[in-house]
């Protein structure tokens, strides 16, 4: 088995790196440092963290002051409340007013596991994603979210980025550079195109194997920049292959597959799979186990590439028959 | 920026503040009338005879801050960024119109002497205690002044941003409190009561000085007052009158969101000795 990182941890560590450089930095959190590892800047840097106790909306609004004052503060918690908690203060005071607030959000997705519906945000992605001004990002592993968080102190105004609860495969290497809005091609193929975002980038890359061995070759993405998407190789693949299949551990509503299938619809429809959760909570159980419940696995990626090579069949005949009529 | 300390000149400009209100409000067409007219003399005092500004660098980093956390007293905070010359006071007359860079609440994008976006409720003491923790990491000497409504307080962010400024001695922010006792819906004490007032405040752990809102000699002692205190923080608790100023206007719960009609301005200006 390849090596696994943790996006979190790698955030705390490259967050608590990038402090000692960086005198500007900040760290905030709401009583969730261990878990969202900013603890390890709070132990270095213990002038510049601030624990704002269970109290996501004054997070928000305190990254946002000293955003305005010049530095440049991360505020973490749990993804469901930074985005849930706190999105009004996101979008009234950090994001309408352009803020350098980058908010660094652990346990997305399902993979919380054993705490359940109320601790699994599954809509984090859609909620950032509609607010002008704001940048969301998905690392696809320990390695991109350490470039991700790199580029964010380079970039001035708000950034989210989702980590993990468990740790992944690592798929790139150290030479790897995270660009804003460039998504990357991962395996070249010409029947059809898996997108993911997150770990499911992982189980795109293991589908494209199933489907190797069985005479199906697979494009694999990375649309980690979700917003704002790299909607030209989106398009691209599309050209390329005639049909996508998107991935995500978050609703199939407002996330990649929103994004992947608006700009579809505008610039060139072809079929569309969509892997992720159908509009219903999460629940307890093992990461591994709810994975297989909700369909995230990549055989369930494997099986819905053959469903949409199906409709680009079909839709392929039906464009013949036009052309013959 | 030279401070004004006398009180006759501070209760002068005041007046033709009070005059930009009613004149932008009626020119707009739409508008907070009340809680303007209600928060004048406190940010009169304020900025005219407290804060080191420098309207030619709006972005000084030796400068006050100030955070409009009731950003529906818009029309009184543009009125004095423009009479300290931050920008054109004709301008002013430009108010809630498409292009104009005074929206109908601030933002501080399109402003200049606006530090941060406010307008929804709740938000600016958090943001305040953010400049504070900001200013104290650079050893500015920066105080750091945030007007809150008085059913603002309803809401639960205010309670956990007075938590946090009391926690970490947040000596450097003053909070003013407009209690003018009315809220849109109707009075404050019926809609969802706020008090015990001070009792709520010192609970929190923080120093409170209660005063009358339109007296200019008791709103500048009390900014000084708050000066003086060290490791925690300070609310003043300015009692006004909504609409203060104009009797039509005064006291009056329907006023709270609407402009003055052209027969109002008339009384208003003639109230106001402008006319």
């Amino acid at each position: 088995m390849s090596e696994q990182l943790s996006t979190r941890v790698e955030y705390g560590k490259t967050l608590a790196e990038l402090g000692e450089q960086n005198q500007d930095i900040v760290a905030l959190d709401a009583d969730l440092s261990g878990s969202t590892n900013t603890q390890r800047f709070a132990q270095a840097f213990k002038d510049r963290f601030f624990n704002m106790g269970i109290a996501e909306q004054d997070l928000m609004g305190t990254a946002a002051g000293l955003a305005v004052s010049g530095k440049i503060p991360f505020a973490s918690t749990f993804a469901i409340f930074a985005t849930g908690r706190g999105w009004e203060q996101i979008r009234q005071t950090i994001a309408y007013g352009g803020l350098n607030v980058k908010i660094v959000a652990s346990h997305g997705g399902v993979t919380v596991g054993e705490d359940g519906g109320s601790h699994q945000a599954i809509e984090d992605l859609a909620l950032m994603r509609v607010i002008p001004n704001m940048v969301v990002l998905v690392p696809a592993d320990g390695i991109e979210v350490r470039r991700m968080v790199e580029w964010a102190v380079t970039y001035q105004g708000p950034v989210y980025i989702r980590t993990s609860r468990i740790p992944f495969p690592v798929i790139y290497d150290e030479t790897y550079r995270f660009e804003l809005g460039t998504g990357s091609i991962l395996r070249d193929g010409d029947d059809l195109c898996l997108a993911g975002l997150g770990l499911m980038v992982h189980h795109c890359l293991e589908a494209a194997e199933l489907l190797a061995a069985e005479g199906i070759s697979a494009r694999v993405l990375n649309l980690s920049s979700l917003k704002p998407l790299d909607w030209e190789l989106v398009v691209a693949s599309a050209q390329k292959t005639g049909a996508l299949v998107t991935a995500e551990e978050h609703l199939v509503t407002g996330g990649l597959a929103s994004a992947v299938c608006e700009v579809l619809a505008e610039h060139y429809p072809v079929p569309v799979e969509r892997i992720g959760i159908r509009d219903v909570f999460g629940i307890s159980g093992k990461p591994k186990d709810l994975l297989e419940h909700y369909g995230l696995m990549s055989i369930d990626i494997r099986n819905a590439a053959y469903k949409v090579l199906k409709s680009k069949a079909r839709s392929k005949s039906l464009e013949l028959r036009q052309v013959i009529k | 920026m030279e401070k004004i300390r006398n009180l006759s000149q501070l209760q002068e400009i005041a007046r033709q503040v009070r005059i930009d209100i009613v004149t932008m409000l009626n020119a707009a067409g739409s508008g907070h009338t009340g809680g303007s007219l209600s928060a004048t003399d406190i940010l009169v005092a304020l900025f005219f005879g407290k804060m080191n500004l420098d309207p030619r660098d709006p972005h000084w980093v030796l400068r006050d801050r100030f955070v409009l956390s009731k950003g529906h007293a818009a029309p009184t905070y543009y009125s004095i960024l423009a009479r300290l010359g931050f920008f054109d006071q004709a301008e002013l007359m430009t108010l809630r119109r498409f292009g104009s860079f005074l929206q109908g609440h601030p933002d501080c994008n399109s402003t200049p002497g606006v530090e941060v976006c406010s307008g929804s409720l709740g938000q600016g003491l958090s943001v305040a205690n953010g400049m504070a923790l900001a200013a104290r990491l650079d050893n500015l000497p920066s105080r750091i002044y945030v007007l809150l409504g008085d059913g603002e307080v309803q809401e639960g962010q205010i309670w956990e941003a007075a938590m946090s400024a009391a926690h970490f001695k947040l000596d450097k922010v003053t909070a003013i409190m407009d209690y003018n006792r009315l809220q849109i819906d109707g009075k404050v004490a019926e809609i969802m009561s706020i008090e015990p007032l001070p009792a709520k405040w010192q609970a929190f752990g923080w120093h409170t000085i209660e005063i009358d809102g339109h007296n200019m000699d008791q709103i500048l002692a009390a900014l000084d007052a708050a000066e003086e205190v060290e490791d925690r923080p300070s609310i003043i608790i300015a009692s006004t009158i909504k609409g203060k100023g104009v009797s039509i206007f005064e006291n009056k719960v329907k006023y709270h969101g609407v402009a003055p009609t052209d027969a109002e301005l008339d009384l208003a200006l003639k109230e106001l000795g402008a006319a």
